[in-house]
């Protein structure tokens, strides 16, 4: 369904431009509908990147991101909208997503205004009711409420369910839990897997290795703007081959098992000049050495 | 006992009333001892680890006392902690990263620093020098400005700095939860390792990321709602939590093994009570699954078994 396809972003950064920084470099993957697909990296491996170039915020320098093969990127503008309405992004900071002098409801009514507006009153409020429900949001707790009033979860939920109004095939959720706390983020991560046997792909952005693992399909580790691993989560996390997946994996605290003793090797140490082109070494199993 | 706080209470003033941030607690830190303090945001912590250090201007002290090595500080008052912070309690705060001054050569900041308090740069420098070195850092960081370092880089250079003058009490405020997997591995050994060498004697660890402290502390405390609720040896507390909300805390923690498909986690349904006008009893009762008429009564914080604190009637049974 969406489709990237040799993608690198290139930054101009230096005095007048002339130093250059490349984010994202010959990316390629895709994601179905019906699927979770996390992309995991540290800072500064392009992974937001990744998902700005998705959502058009940012233009690819080469390479192409396509849906249902067509290329976003020069999409005109009554296809954008359309676009819009069936891809949409949602980011770390849901109280930034929200204007606090506003009543959250104002972000529902605007999909309202952009998207539904020959909508009657009554329709609109039965749609509201399902999408929150779908959520797990009661509307009485959210409604009419400022964004100060609500928590975390229940913003973020509140983001999910007005995507949900949409006909949305494919949501770019970036770090969408990592500011929420233990007892609601794992409400939020299920609600992904529930919204996914309903059809929807998802790119799942995060530098938390288990809860990629714990919610997706397949997982696309990400080093310094390449690929150094992709497949089914399955065999990433069972039989991780590249050596910079096999050290994050160590790096993840566990609850039951204390850290290996000997020094961790900084990931600058590995040497990442061997890096090959990503080859199969198993049925959806790809390794970049 | 290097730190014993006796029935701490502190409250936020705002314009709607006090918040109890702090209702009433009492612990202690034993010499060489790693005590993280878990629970999530609201809990309670960051206020605790505060209080043992500097209130900031809308924190009051209502009751109860702080002993550090027998002295009993003075918390309540601003300027006469000066003389104990740095020196005998230290803090890497929240954004370590953003606490260097970014327009001082990190060499100078930490030069005006021990001035400050007396102390010459000159005759600390070899020390500093070694402690760098033991964290992977050259003296040429001396002569960088804070935006030349990474994230990682100036964690360290913090660390080193807030435990340069041996402080008795380190207050570690969510260390690591802004950086990456490794770098976080990394930097958490290390407050093992600045234990083991005495630049720090005890050290409280302020997360509320379980799995790091079940890897580094010897005993985790846990907060709800401005109240302690559990406290035991890192390993019993992860493996056989006693009270309900530990328990469902754990219960809601991915590890990496655990998949949707095969195991579904729930969250703890519900939100914390408004601090404002906390209920009375016990303060978890509203989302506890155990919950029955005993807990309107607010259960104490005891003994249940040796070395294990719970604050639950059904934990006492």
């Amino acid at each position: 369904m969406l489709r990237l396809d040799g993608v690198t972003k290139v930054f101009r950064t230096g005095v007048f431009g002339r130093a250059a920084f490349t984010a994202v470099s010959d990316v390629t993957f895709d994601v179905e509908q019906g699927e979770i697909v996390s992309l995991i990296g540290e800072s500064g491996s392009g992974k937001t990147t990744v998902g700005r170039m998705i959502l058009r915020l940012t233009r690819a320098t080469a390479g192409a991101v396509t849906m249902d093969g067509r290329d976003v990127a020069t999409l005109g503008r009554t296809d954008v909208r359309a676009y819009y309405g069936s891809v949409q992004g949602i980011f770390q900071d849901p109280f930034s997503s929200y204007n606090p002098v506003f009543k959250v409801d104002r972000v529902l009514g605007m999909i309202r205004t952009n998207y539904l507006p020959g909508m009657s009153d009554a329709d609109w409020k039965a749609k509201v009711r399902g999408s929150l429900e779908a959520v797990g949001l009661e509307p009485a707790d959210v409604l009419g409420k400022y964004p100060h009033q609500l928590s975390g979860g229940q913003l973020q939920r509140l983001l999910i369910a007005r995507a949900l109004m949409l006909e949305l095939r494919f949501l770019v959720a970036d770090e969408i839990i990592s500011m929420l706390d233990a007892s609601t983020r794992i409400d939020v991560l299920n609600l992904l897997g529930d919204l996914r046997a309903r059809g929807l792909g998802v790119l799942f952005v995060t530098h938390d290795l288990a809860l990629g693992n714990y919610i997706s399909d397949r997982t696309i580790i990400l080093r310094r703007g390449r690929v150094v691993e992709m497949g089914s989560t399955r065999k990433v996390f069972d039989r991780p081959a590249h050596p910079y997946t096999q050290m994050l994996l160590t790096s993840v605290p566990h609850l039951s098992e204390k850290w290996g003793a000997g020094a961790v090797e900084a990931p600058t140490a590995l040497d990442d000049a061997s890096d090959g082109p990503l080859r199969p070494i198993d049925d959806d199993h790809f390794v970049a050495i | 006992m290097s730190l014993a706080v006796d029935n701490l209470r502190v409250y936020y003033r705002t314009l709607r009333g006090d918040v109890k941030a702090l209702d009433g607690v009492t612990f202690g830190v034993a010499d060489r001892e790693i005590m993280g303090i878990a629970g999530e945001s609201g809990c309670g912590k960051t206020t605790l680890g505060k209080s043992l250090i500097r209130l900031d201007s809308r924190m009051r002290v209502v009751e109860g006392t702080v002993t550090l090595d027998g002295v009993r500080m003075p918390i309540e008052d601003d300027r006469a902690m000066n003389e104990y912070r740095f020196r005998d309690v230290s803090i890497v705060p929240q954004y370590a990263m953003s606490a260097l001054n970014p327009i001082r050569k990190i060499g100078r900041m930490i030069s005006e620093l021990l001035t400050a308090r007396g102390v010459s740069y000159d005759e600390t420098f070899p020390e500093l020098s070694r402690r760098l070195a033991l964290v992977g850092l050259g003296d040429a960081v001396l002569d960088r400005y804070p935006i030349e370092l990474s994230g990682g880089m100036k964690q360290r250079v913090v660390m080193v700095l807030s435990t340069l003058l041996n402080p008795s009490l380190l207050i570690a405020d969510e260390l690591t939860s802004a950086l990456d997997v490794s770098t976080q591995k990394a930097v958490a050994e290390m407050l093992v390792e600045f234990r083991d060498r005495g630049f720090v004697k005890s050290t409280i660890v302020i997360t509320h990321d379980l799995s790091v402290l079940y890897q580094i502390a010897d005993t985790i405390l846990v907060m709800y709602a401005g109240k302690l609720v559990e406290k035991a040896p890192a390993a019993e507390l992860t493996a056989s939590p006693k009270h309900p909300y530990t328990q469902l805390l754990l219960a809601s923690l991915p590890e990496v093994g655990v998949r949707f498909a095969e195991k579904r986690l729930t969250g703890i349904p519900g939100r914390p009570p408004s601090l404002l006008n906390p209920p009375k009893g016990c303060r978890f009762r509203a989302r506890c699954p155990l919950a029955f008429d005993k807990c309107a009564e607010e259960p104490p914080f005891t003994e249940v078994a040796p070395g294990r604190y719970a604050a639950c009637w059904k934990a006492a049974a």
